[in-house]
Formats: C-alpha cells, sequence, structure tokens
C-alpha cells in the first residue's frame, strides 16, 4: 500500500513538472503545445550526448555530475523552445486555433523524427543509471536517487510557484493570461513574456527528460509521446492553466495510475490514464481546481 | 390551392446577375470531366499494366483516400482536429477481421456491424469532448488511438501482439473475388477484381458521397460551425449535434476503409493503428487542401505514393512530412489545392462593367475596417 502511494508520487512528480510547461503555455495563448512531450525527450538526448562527450572531464555516475548537466540541458531545452515559439507559433498567433494546433503536431512529428535520422530507431542506453540500495520506510522501499529526483522536482516547482507569483515578470504572464490585449496596452511586452514562458515550461520539461534518462536508463525517440499525453491528463485533472492544478493533477494522476496498474495490471496502464482523461473531461472538464472560464465571443 | 402559391418567394433580384459560364471550360463542368476522365484511366490500367506490385500500392492509395475523405469531413469540413483517426481504421478492420475470421461471416454482411461499431466508437469519444473547446477534442482522439491500439495488443479475441491473419477478401452472397472471373477470354484474378472494387466503391463511391454531402444542408453547417462557431448557433445551427454528425460520419468512413485494408493486407495487428498514421492522413488532408475534394486526393495520393516511387527518400519521408505540415500551415494554410480554388485558365463570371448598384440608408452602412 504505501509502496504504491510512493510510486504513485514518485511517477506523478515527473508528470507535474511536464504538465507545468502544458498548462502555463496554454494559460497564456491557449495552445495545446504538441510539442511539449517531445522537448522532455530532447533534453534526454542532449544530456545524453552532453554525457557522451564529457564523461571523461567529469567521471560518470553521480549525482552532482547528474544535476550540472540537467541544468545544461534545462537551458539548451529551454532555447529549443522560445526557437520552437519563435518559427512555428509566432507566425500563427492570429490564425485559426485549427491551424496553429496542425502546426503543433507538424512541430513534433519533426522533433521526433529527426532525432530518429540521429539517432536511430533504437533505445539508447543512458551511461548514468542511478540505482541505491533501498530503504524501508512505513513498507515502501525508497532509494537515494527517488528521494533525490523528488527533491530536485519539488524544488524546481517550489521556485517557479515564487516566480510566477512574487515577481515582476510573473505578474506580466498571469495578466497576459487574463487579457492579451490589455496587457499589451498596459505597457507589458507581450511577445517576450511568451517567449519567457516557452523558455521555462521547456526547460522544465527538459530537466523531466533529464531525470527520467537517468531513472530509467534508457531513452528512445518516441519517449516524449506518451508522456506528452499523460502530462495533458494531469494537467486537465488538475485544472488546466493553474498552476497549482499541474503540480496536484500530476501526482494524483500518478497515484490513480499506480493503483490502477495494482489492480488492472502493467499493460493497461496507459488506458487507464487515458480513460481517466476522458472521465474527467465529461464530468468535471474544469479539473480539481480549475474554476468554470466563460468563454468571451 | 395548390401549396406552391402560398409559398413565399424570394424577390426578383435588384440587378441581373451574369449567366454562369458554360462550356467545358466552366469551372464545375470541367471538374466533373476532369473527375471522370481521371476515373476512367484508373479503370483502363490494369489493361496496360497488371503488375501485382502496382496493382497493389495503387489499391493502398485508393483506400487512403477514402480515409483522407472521411477525416476531411472532420477536420476540413467541420474544422475539429481528430488525430486518432487511425483507431476508427482499427475498429473497422478489427470488427470484419474478428467476424470473418472466427464466425464465418462474409465481407459484405459485417459492415452492418462496421458501421454500428463504428457509430458507438465515434459516439463514446466525441459525445462527452465536442461539448468542450474543440482542442480538448484533438488530445482525447490522440489518447482514444493509443487506447484502441492498447486495447486490441492486450485482448486475446483480437490476437494479441499478432493481430488477426487469413482475412477473406470481399464476397458476394457465395461468390467471392477469390474465385477470379474470365471476361471475353481476359481472366481477371482477385488482385484485380479487388482494384476495381475499391475504385469503384471507394473512390467512386465513398469519395462522391462525401464530397456531395460538403456540399448539401448538412456540409454548410459543418462549414459555418467551422468558421465561426458562435454566430451559427445564433443561426439556429445546434453546433453541438452538427459537430457529433461530422465525427460519427468520418468514423463511419474509417470504419469502412478498415475493413478495405483487411481485405487487401489479409492481416492485420495492432502495429498497423500508429498514431504515425494518424498523422500521415492527417498530412494528406491538411498538405492538399483542407475542405477540398481535389486537394485531399492529391494529397492521399502523394503521401501514400510519395515513398513508393522515391525509395531513398522513405527514410526521410516522416521528418519531411513533419516539417512540410509547419511549413504548409505557416506560409500556405489552404493546402496545394484549396477549397474553392479555380485554376486560371478556366473561365470566370463575367462580372459587369456598370457601376454597382448600391442599396443606401442603413442597411447598407460601409464596414467599419477592424
Amino acid at each position: 500500500m504505501s509502496q504504491l502511494i510512493w510510486n504513485g508520487l514518485f511517477v506523478g512528480s515527473f508528470y507535474a513538472l511536464i504538465a507545468l510547461g502544458y498548462s502555463m503555455v496554454y494559460g497564456i495563448i491557449k495552445l495545446l503545445n504538441f510539442a511539449h512531450g517531445d522537448i522532455y525527450m530532447l533534453g534526454a538526448f542532449f544530456s545524453f550526448v552532453v554525457l557522451g562527450g564529457m564523461s571523461g572531464l567529469l567521471g560518470i555516475g553521480s549525482i552532482p555530475v547528474l544535476l550540472l548537466v540537467m541544468l545544461i540541458a534545462m537551458l539548451f531545452t529551454g532555447f529549443m523552445g522560445v526557437f520552437i515559439e519563435r518559427v512555428a507559433y509566432r507566425p500563427l498567433r492570429g490564425s485559426p486555433r485549427l491551424s496553429v494546433l496542425i502546426t503543433a503536431v507538424g512541430v513534433s512529428f519533426t522533433l521526433e523524427y529527426a532525432v530518429r535520422q540521429i539517432f536511430g530507431p533504437n533505445p539508447e542506453v543512458f551511461p548514468i543509471r542511478l540505482s541505491g540500495t533501498p530503504i524501508t520506510i512505513l513498507g515502501a522501499r525508497i532509494t537515494l536517487p527517488q528521494v533525490v529526483l523528488m527533491i530536485v522536482a519539488a524544488l524546481l516547482m517550489f521556485g517557479l510557484q515564487r516566480y510566477i507569483m512574487h515577481t515582476r515578470e510573473g505578474r506580466a504572464m498571469r495578466a497576459i493570461a487574463l487579457d492579451q490585449t490589455a496587457s499589451l496596452l498596459m505597457g507589458v511586452n507581450v511577445n517576450k513574456v511568451i517567449s519567457r514562458t516557452f523558455f521555462i515550461g521547456s526547460a522544465l520539461a527538459g530537466a523531466a527528460g533529464v531525470m527520467a534518462a537517468a531513472y530509467y536508463g534508457s531513452i528512445d525517440f518516441l519517449m516524449g509521446f506518451v508522456i506528452g499525453l499523460k502530462a495533458f491528463t494531469a494537467a486537465v485533472i488538475g485544472g488546466i492553466g493553474n498552476i497549482y492544478g499541474a503540480m496536484l493533477g500530476g501526482l494524483v494522476l500518478g497515484l490513480l495510475e499506480s493503483f490502477g496498474t495494482h489492480l488492472f495490471g502493467g499493460e493497461w496502464r496507459d488506458v487507464f490514464a487515458f480513460g481517466f482523461l476522458i472521465l474527467f473531461l465529461t464530468f468535471r472538464p474544469t479539473g480539481i481546481l480549475g474554476e468554470r472560464v466563460t468563454e468571451r465571443v | 390551392m395548390t401549396t406552391d402559391s402560398t409559398r413565399l418567394h424570394a424577390p426578383a433580384p435588384f440587378i441581373d446577375r451574369a449567366p454562369q459560364p458554360s462550356g467545358i471550360l466552366a469551372p464545375n463542368t470541367f471538374m466533373k470531366t476532369l473527375g471522370a476522365v481521371c476515373f476512367v484511366t484508373a479503370l483502363v490500367l490494369p489493361f496496360i499494366s497488371a503488375t501485382p506490385y502496382l496493382i497493389s500500392i495503387l489499391t493502398s492509395a485508393f483506400i487512403y483516400i477514402v480515409l483522407a475523405m472521411g477525416l476531411n469531413v472532420v477536420v476540413g469540413y467541420a474544422g475539429l482536429l481528430d488525430l486518432g483517426y487511425i483507431a476508427f481504421m482499427a475498429v473497422g478492420a478489427y470488427t470484419s477481421g474478428i467476424l470473418t475470421t472466427r464466425f464465418g461471416f462474409s465481407m459484405l454482411e459485417t459492415i452492418p456491424f462496421v458501421v454500428v461499431a463504428c457509430i458507438i466508437a465515434g459516439v463514446i469519444i466525441g459525445g462527452p469532448t465536442l461539448r468542450l473547446r474543440t482542442d480538448y477534442l484533438a488530445i482525447v482522439t490522440l489518447g482514444f488511438g493509443e487506447i484502441v491500439r492498447i486495447t486490441a495488443n492486450n485482448l486475446t479475441v483480437t490476437g494479441g501482439p499478432t493481430g488477426i491473419h487469413g482475412i477473406p477478401t470481399w464476397s458476394f452472397f457465395g461468390w467471392s473475388f477469390a474465385d477470379g472471373v474470365t471476361i471475353g477470354g481476359l481472366y481477371f484474378n482477385s488482385k484485380i477484381l479487388f482494384y476495381y472494387f475499391v475504385l469503384v466503391v471507394g473512390v467512386g463511391g465513398a469519395v462522391v458521397a462525401a464530397a456531395r454531402l460538403g456540399k448539401g444542408k448538412m456540409g454548410r453547417a459543418w462549414k459555418s460551425i467551422r468558421d465561426d462557431e458562435d454566430v451559427s448557433e445564433a443561426m439556429g445551427i445546434n453546433g453541438y449535434r452538427t459537430k457529433l454528425m461530422a465525427y460519427v460520419i468520418g468514423a463511419i468512413w474509417g470504419g469502412f476503409a478498415g475493413t478495405l485494408m483487411g481485405a487487401h493486407l489479409t492481416a492485420i495487428s495492432p502495429n498497423s493503428f500508429l498514431f504515425l498514421y494518424s498523422a500521415l492522413v492527417l498530412m494528406a488532408v491538411v498538405l492538399g487542401g483542407m475542405a477540398s475534394t481535389p486537394g485531399v486526393i492529391i494529397g492521399a495520393l502523394f503521401v501514400s505514393l510519395a515513398p513508393e516511387f522515391l525509395r531513398e527518400f522513405s527514410e526521410w519521408r516522416f521528418l519531411l512530412f513533419g516539417l512540410l505540415l509547419v511549413v504548409t500551415m505557416v506560409f500556405r494554410p489552404k493546402g496545394i489545392w484549396p477549397e474553392n480554388a479555380v485554376l486560371p485558365f478556366l473561365k470566370k463570371r463575367q462580372v459587369p462593367a456598370h457601376e454597382p448598384v448600391g442599396a443606401t440608408g442603413p442597411v447598407a452602412e460601409p464596414e467599419e475596417a477592424s
């Protein structure tokens, strides 16, 4: 029982990290960024390359090295996110929503198959594999890396919360989410804030990618597809557009999956999660924390 | 008293409109003739070259056209992004595959079951999500595609990861394509008969039906929902029901294409229904031109035939298709052959040279540029 809860919280913290980026972008420009899961995949592959190049320099396998690589990868994926926004989404800012969605699918496809062309279709083995001797706490087997990764995830989310709720830039983001035109009139540089949002969201996804790669030990070009869907589910469960909702939704989805897997078997895990997505959309489309939003014409 | 005299008649037009152009170069006549010529070319093609390879890839391409026309109803006409379209193909292919291989149905008899299964699947997915914002539908359909694939992978009735083998070809009341037929000393084998079947029923029937649906009352409702949902609801169109209708009709087309594909390949497995293929069909619609019948046909032919003709390119095609999708959306969002496009050399309706007689008064205030 406590093992299930622990597993759920652990996986859930990854979902929450990715869901945050989804939710922030959606909150600000109402775009479902399908490429978000692929940014996670890019983070994993980028750190794979960096580790391959630097292994002689730094030594391998320690958590500090991993954290350093994670920071570099976060910068890289952050700029990647800004680049994608600039090239693919900004020209379409005024277009119908369908065009932007299709572009997002195209971007996702491009990223996936570009990585496939470079690294090949087969999974790569990640050079760092975090594994430790498990300690038993309240009947749950917990390893040190798991604890570290969860702490890192929690720190990132805490930093993001401070940033959005307590800084000038964060206030600009929230203002744009409320009313883009009005904030433009009030002197907010809308394009800059949107770029910054993409940077932060993509950096968080990249961090999650590095951590997941180090934890599971293998990466492939399609690894972001399902996780992107799951993160969206998490964002919807929590209430999309709401950062607390994304965090809560990630943890709830992790727990639901953990118990669902226990009850129905591992092969039904994804079906279970998407089934929940459909249930939530049917009965509570605003999510746990979301408020009813009236759409203006 | 006849009902005719009680009817309200539209007032006579204020000005005389120029007559529609006629002759072979009139846009409507020309497109119909062009379509007929292409159809006849496809009909005589097996007499020119009937290698099994050519027949096989053309049959696949035609099935892609049926699929793309079905998705066009959803994406092009109604403006709903469906990213799990291949799931309906899977529903169709598995329903007909299971009924033929395990229960001894003939392909024709499975069609009612396929249609019902697709309607149920369409309502399950569309029902709850179409009330919400349309972009939720995109991601729910993506999830639905995965659910269908994983379910097919895990159940025993669908044959698990190996899928279903030995799906028979189409047969009608005891006579099957596998028997072959000899007409005037020419022997038609089952593959060629199936090619003709897909061409006539799929491309000739399903494509024309979808295109005409798009022009009818329902189609105009779809397009108005696509262009502005709030305004069309104010005009009395039930947005939810109209969108659900588009979704279900798209599902039926997908299921029908699935039965064709199952019979064509004789075996199906969960790996035939990856997200990749949903994206390919979407690309056919988007690259060709959303809501444009000739565009969608060109797009489907391009997506399905390009890897066959450019072998070296087949490794790179997914990357290129992804890039093309972005580039198309940014630079030519209406696709290669946009909806309502008229070829430049065709006759246009002559606009009268005299000054337009403008109505005056409050109804005809010049529109503010917004």
